[in-house]
């Protein structure tokens, strides 16, 4: 795999991994002319697409498009398990996952993705040893209250972090 | 302490961190960009503190941003701090910031190198773990060979958590330094035994991806890969073992017939589409492999056949599947087995044409691209009929646009194939031309142009549709959408003006042509249609005359003159040409017409001679006709100083006829006589010059009458004109009749001959459905080739190669304009050479001689290497010379320009052939290295024609004109070396002398005064040479300035050259 862009419909970049070097500019003239070719596809017409030399699987969950490029001999079934699997593990991680929590947790959902995918392939195909492996590692983590802040204001927040300390 | 974090908390807390920044943007909808840069003000802020929770954050917010496409490179160093944190939670995010922002040209990458190494062999499995993820982002080849050792360590961790992710990093780390490949090879083949299945699956991912690269290195992992086929039951797994093997079928054929029964079993038992797929494609893929390179036993062959079958009937059950991905990769696959087995797609015909209907674009169009294949001259019409009814309801012109290109394209393939009946293609065209907004118009107006052309029997049928096409041209000017579509009216008037004898009511179409509307289309149509309402005209006129009424011809002349003015006043230059050019014309006419005199005949021969379709690449087989050098300058070149064109004769009296031009003025009758008869024998041998047929041309040159005029006669059972009416599909029908009746010929022909043969056996082959021989075309395409073949052209060479090199024998003989060579000082290995030059005499002939002069050596200015030679050859025997080869050893300092592709000592074939008594010639391009020393080239191979070149350092000077105040210039300048030279004796009136060094030497005059001048040079490498010349009586002595000595004194001695001669 080349690499893997989530965006809105509205056509807003809410993650993007890319597993070959390429320049900033470069990612954003892609980026762009993906999504628009993208989203200029009707709701009925099949996943796949032919893009520069490479193949576009894409697929659309609620109002986000999972988004891949492929090389020429790669299966295209199976990248659109491979999204499939992505979302699943989002969804076990956060309890039925929305665009929100992708946006506010951006980064959770990149650590994810790199526990399932690494340099383009698939590392580990059990969902449980994913979600497993990110579990430990969040234990790892110093408690931040991410998903406190976003329903707290800060005088909560502080005095939560008081309490800990 | 406890205060101490507590306060770092509490600053903490009046940064935003990550969640405020996603909502602050999502705020400050209308004013992002403002909003974003006070971030961005806020975080380099953050990034200055000590404090590294702070750092993180700041970093974490940083990642952010980037992905929104803002520039956070300015933060690499930052990254790097989070990275080499103790802590997990932060040294996550700094290894995600750089995993994202980093890239191969990002030059803190070098400073990440302990720490990374340091993070691998940490005792936490996370940490380490992190640093993988992270270095597969942004590895370079620096730390892929600084890390290699490290990772391939950790390939054989205690944990299967690092054993998966060092596995899976080490193909980055081969990509980018292939070096560590072998070392680790043993290792990762290990891994394919692993108990861990995460750990097993990544290194088959990795080897399967090496494999694909450079498949024959992994042949000796098959049986290990056969085994874990047969034993996993992980589809991912299988789809990569399928993927690898079938990179590695090609390579050894065996493998392919093992993997027949495993695959077999797979394609029936999985329910896993993807792994069906991979099996399908891999099968087609690996079909036409095993197929060719070894001949299997006919068992093996028939099961590979039924294998093959097998996935194409799985295709088509995913086809069929209401699926739309499975249909796309279906018809996808399918193309991939139409370049190979055109016939198993063909069956499925009904499948692909149902596609055409689906809602699915994508699909549409990749059904299309399989009907371009499964055409066959017995199913084109019924296809075409039915992409025909799909273009009237497509909707979207995209589309619409592709179906129209793609029936041009089915039709038109290899020559018009298919198609056996051009009066149902010319009226599909002509149905096209119907469609709404298309772009493609020019594309219908060339294949009108192309078929009516070519088919010779089509012309009649053409010329009466294009005659209706004009007629109701205005339905394709009216609407201004339709713009594109009405570049057919190009292809219609020049058809209807072509072959106007054909046109059946021709006074109809000439004024259709002339209507005002006309002048609204784009101005090359309107050129078009003057120039063909004159064609039209000259028609009209023969057939008026013709009748004893003399007045319809008069009002034909009167309506031109009444119409064309309108076309005079366009604003097109070329319509307004064309008109006022014709419109003289018919003028004249009419006063010839009403002095009753008899016009037709001349004003048909404007026109006369049939236009041919010339292949593209015709012109370049042409040889170039004796005498003719397409590259001498026709005069010389502008930048003669004026004192030459004073007495140019007294100039060249002394030199040899430069060009041909002087020997052809006394060529008398007889050698012309000769010379045409030669040049006709020349022409019937090469086969790239098209001849024209005879009988076409005589019948235009001699007599352009009525009778000459081929009629064909047409079966008007079809109405022809009806504009705005469908008409192809009867055609479909007419053919199938014309089919029938054939069939039923062929049939009675086949009794008779087995009545004849009396042929015991009885059995009677049913013809049943017809094979695509048996259905012979309406009308016959007039071939002329596109691609003339070039094996001919090889083939023949040869041949005469050999007949020539018995006839001939050679003869050396040189000419040169400078024969006169002192040897230079400077002149180093090329001396030795020089002293041979004058010594060489003409040898006797025997059979046939070829002479040959080198008349010009100039400088390529483009190319400050570059010396270009005109060479002409003649040929002074009897014998036609077929080819001839031209061949320059290269010396140390020069060197033939070739080319590409061929050897050093290869020569260049003179790109001509030379008849007896002519003479033509060439140019040959040199490389020259250091130019300041004069040089010759000597060439002396085989039994061939040797000849020496002598490149004076004259010849690399390029005359460059110079202004006065530029030339003092460079005289201060100082840069140049100064050196002088007398001459004594020489008697010749001054502007002579100049003229002369401007013409030998390619000097230019700069200033005169008096018995004073200036003159200037430069070299092809742009050294500069400046020249005073003084004279008083017979003595004249020039000082030189240049800033190349060497240079200098190899030109002074040339001129001294000169004028000694004198």
């Amino acid at each position: 795999m080349q690499f893997m862009l989530l965006f809105s419909r509205q056509g807003k970049l809410r993650l993007q991994k890319w597993y070959v070097p390429l320049s900033d500019k470069e990612k954003k003239k892609i980026t762009r002319e993906l999504v628009q070719t993208v989203l200029a596809r009707k709701p009925k017409m099949c996943s796949f697409l032919e893009w520069r030399d490479l193949k576009v699987v894409y697929k659309r969950y609620a109002s986000l498009y999972f988004c891949c490029a492929i090389e020429e001999q790669d299966n295209e079934l199976i990248t659109l398990e491979i999204i499939h699997r992505y979302v699943e593990l989002l969804d076990k991680y956060f309890g039925s996952v929305c665009e929100l929590d992708i946006i506010f947790n951006f980064e959770k959902a990149y650590f994810i993705l790199d526990e399932f995918l690494l340099g383009g392939e698939a590392q580990e195909t059990s969902k449980k040893t994913v979600l497993k492996a990110i579990e430990q590692a969040d234990l790892l983590q110093e408690v931040r209250p991410h998903v406190v802040t976003l329903h707290f204001n800060s005088a909560l927040f502080l005095i939560r972090l008081l309490r800990l300390n | 302490m406890a205060l101490k974090i507590v306060k770092g908390s509490i600053d903490r807390m009046f940064d935003k961190n990550l969640q405020d920044l996603v909502r602050g943007i999502r705020n400050h909808k209308e004013d992002e960009a403002k909003y974003i840069s006070t971030c961005i003000d806020e975080i380099k802020q953050e990034l200055k503190q000590d404090n590294i929770a702070v750092k993180a954050n700041a970093v974490c917010k940083l990642t952010y941003l980037q992905m929104l496409g803002y520039d956070v490179s300015w933060a690499a160093f930052n990254i790097v701090e989070v990275m080499s944190s103790s802590k997990f939670t932060y040294k996550r995010i700094g290894y995600l910031a750089a995993s994202q922002c980093f890239h191969e040209s990002t030059d803190v990458i070098m400073l990440t190198t302990n720490q990374i190494r340091k993070d691998l062999s940490s005792p936490n499995q996370y940490d380490t773990g992190v640093a993988l993820t992270g270095l597969s982002c942004f590895v370079t080849p620096d730390l892929a060979r600084d890390l290699a050792n490290d990772i391939m360590t950790l390939m054989s961790h205690t944990k299967p958590y690092i054993r998966k992710k060092a596995v899976l990093i080490m193909y980055k780390v081969f990509l980018k330094y292939p070096e560590s490949l072998r070392p680790a090879f043993p290792r990762l083949k290990e891994k394919l035994e692993d108990p861990d299945p995460g750990v097993q699956s990544a290194a088959v991912n990795v080897i399967c991806e090496l494999a694909r690269r450079n498949p024959k290195n992994y042949l000796s992992l098959a049986p290990l890969f056969f085994k874990l086929m047969t034993s996993s039951t992980n589809n991912w797994v299988l789809i990569k073992i399928i993927k690898l093997f079938g990179a590695l079928t090609p390579l050894e054929p065996r493998l392919g017939k093992k993997l027949i029964e495993p695959l077999t079993n797979l394609i029936h038992s999985t329910s896993a589409m993807s792994l069906l797929y991979e099996c399908v494609n891999t099968v087609i893929a690996g079909h036409d492999v095993n197929g060719s390179p070894f001949l299997p036993p006919f068992s093996l062959a028939l099961f590979l056949f039924l294998r093959f079958q097998l996935c194409v009937q799985k295709l088509r059950i995913l086809i069929e599947d209401s699926d739309q991905n499975l249909k796309y990769l279906g018809l996808l696959a399918m193309s991939k087995i139409l370049k190979t087995h055109p016939k198993s797609v063909q069956s499925h015909k009904d499948l692909i044409l149902q596609c055409l209907d689906d809602k699915d674009e994508s699909i549409r169009l990749r059904a299309l691209d399989l009907l371009y294949g499964m055409v066959s001259k017995k199913n084109l019409m019924e296809i075409v009929k039915k992409l025909m009814l799909h273009v009237d309801k497509a909707e979207g012109t995209t589309y619409r646009d592709e179906l129209l290109t793609k029936i041009i394209d089915i039709c038109s393939q290899s020559n018009y194939q298919y198609i056996t009946n051009f009066e149902w293609y010319i009226s599909i065209l002509v149905e096209l031309t119907r469609l709404e907004g298309t772009r493609h118009g020019h594309l219908i107006a060339s294949q009108m142009l192309d078929v009516a052309i070519r088919v010779k029997a089509i012309r009649v049928f053409a010329v009466a549709q294009m005659a209706t096409l004009l007629d109701n041209a205005h339905l394709m000017t009216g609407n201004v959408q339709r713009k594109g579509i009405c570049e057919v009216l190009y292809a219609a008037a020049w058809i209807c003006g072509e072959f106007s004898e054909h046109l059946e009511n021709p006074m109809q179409t000439l004024e259709a042509m002339l209507r005002p509307k006309v002048a609204t289309l784009p101005g090359h149509i309107q050129a078009v249609y003057v120039q063909n309402a004159a064609k039209l005209f000259a028609t009209l006129l023969k057939n008026q005359e013709g009748n004893t009424d003399r007045t319809a011809a008069q009002e034909t002349s009167q309506l031109m003159i009444d119409r064309l003015p309108l076309f005079v006043q366009s604003a097109n230059l070329e319509v307004q040409e064309r008109a006022s050019c014709i419109l003289q014309l018919v003028k004249y006419i009419q006063k010839l017409q009403q002095k009753d005199v008899e016009v037709a005949e001349e004003v048909i021969a404007l026109f006369a001679g049939e236009l041919n379709p010339v292949a593209p690449k015709a012109q370049k087989k042409v040889p170039v006709p004796e005498g003719l050098d397409l590259d001498a300058w026709i005069n010389e070149p502008p930048s003669e100083s004026e004192s030459e064109d004073e007495q140019p004769k007294a100039i060249f009296a002394k030199e040899e006829p430069k060009h041909s031009r002087a020997r052809h003025t006394e060529v008398d009758e007889k050698e012309l006589a000769k010379r045409r008869e030669a040049r006709k024998q020349e022409q019937a041998n090469n086969p790239f010059y098209i001849k024209a047929s005879p009988s076409s041309q005589k019948v235009y040159q001699e007599a352009p009458g009525v009778e000459h005029i081929p009629v064909v006669q047409i079966d008007l059972s079809v109405p022809l004109k009806v504009p705005g009416l469908p008409m192809s599909d009867q055609y479909v029908k007419l053919e199938e009749e014309r089919r029938q009746k054939e069939r039923v010929e062929k049939k009675k022909k086949e009794k008779k001959k087995r009545k004849e043969k009396r042929g015991g056996r009885g059995k009677k082959h049913d013809s049943g459905p017809e094979s695509e021989e048996d259905i012979t075309p309406a009308h016959m395409v007039d071939i002329v080739t596109e691609e003339m073949p070039e094996d001919k052209k090889s083939s023949k060479h040869k041949k005469k190669k050999q007949k020539r090199e018995k006839e001939e024998k050679e003869k050396k003989k040189k000419k040169k304009h400078h024969h006169h060579h002192h040897h230079s000082d400077g002149g180093g290995e090329e001396s030795v050479q020089n002293g041979t030059v004058e010594e060489e005499e003409p040898l006797p002939v025997s059979v046939c001689h070829q002479s040959f002069t080198e008349i010009d050596i100039q400088g390529n200015l483009q190319d400050g290497s570059q010396v270009v030679v005109s060479v002409i050859f003649e040929n002074k025997c009897d014998n036609f010379l077929k080819t001839m080869e031209f061949n320059v050893l290269d010396s140390l300092n020069s060197k033939l320009q070739r080319p590409e592709g061929s050897g050093p000592h290869d020569g260049l074939s003179v790109p001509f052939q030379l008849p007896p008594e002519t003479r033509s010639s060439g140019t040959l391009r040199l490389s020259v290295f250091v130019i300041v020393f004069p040089q010759n080239e000597d060439s002396s191979t085989h039994e061939k024609l040797d000849f020496k070149l002598h490149f004076t350092c004259s010849s690399y000077l390029i005359t460059t004109p110079c202004y006065s105040d530029a030339f003092a210039k460079l005289l201060e300048s100082g840069d140049l070396k100064c050196s002088s030279v007398r001459l004594e004796g020489v008697n010749m009136p001054f502007h002579h002398l100049l003229a002369r060094i401007c013409f030998h030497h390619h000097f230019s005059v700069v200033e005169r005064i008096d018995s004073c001048a200036s003159m200037y040079s430069r070299s092809i490498q742009g050294h500069h040479v400046c020249l005073l010349v003084k004279t008083s009586g017979q003595t004249v002595s020039i000082d030189a300035k240049c800033d190349e000595p060497t240079l200098l004194g190899n030109v002074l001695d040339e001129i001294k050259q000169t004028f000694s001669q004198c």
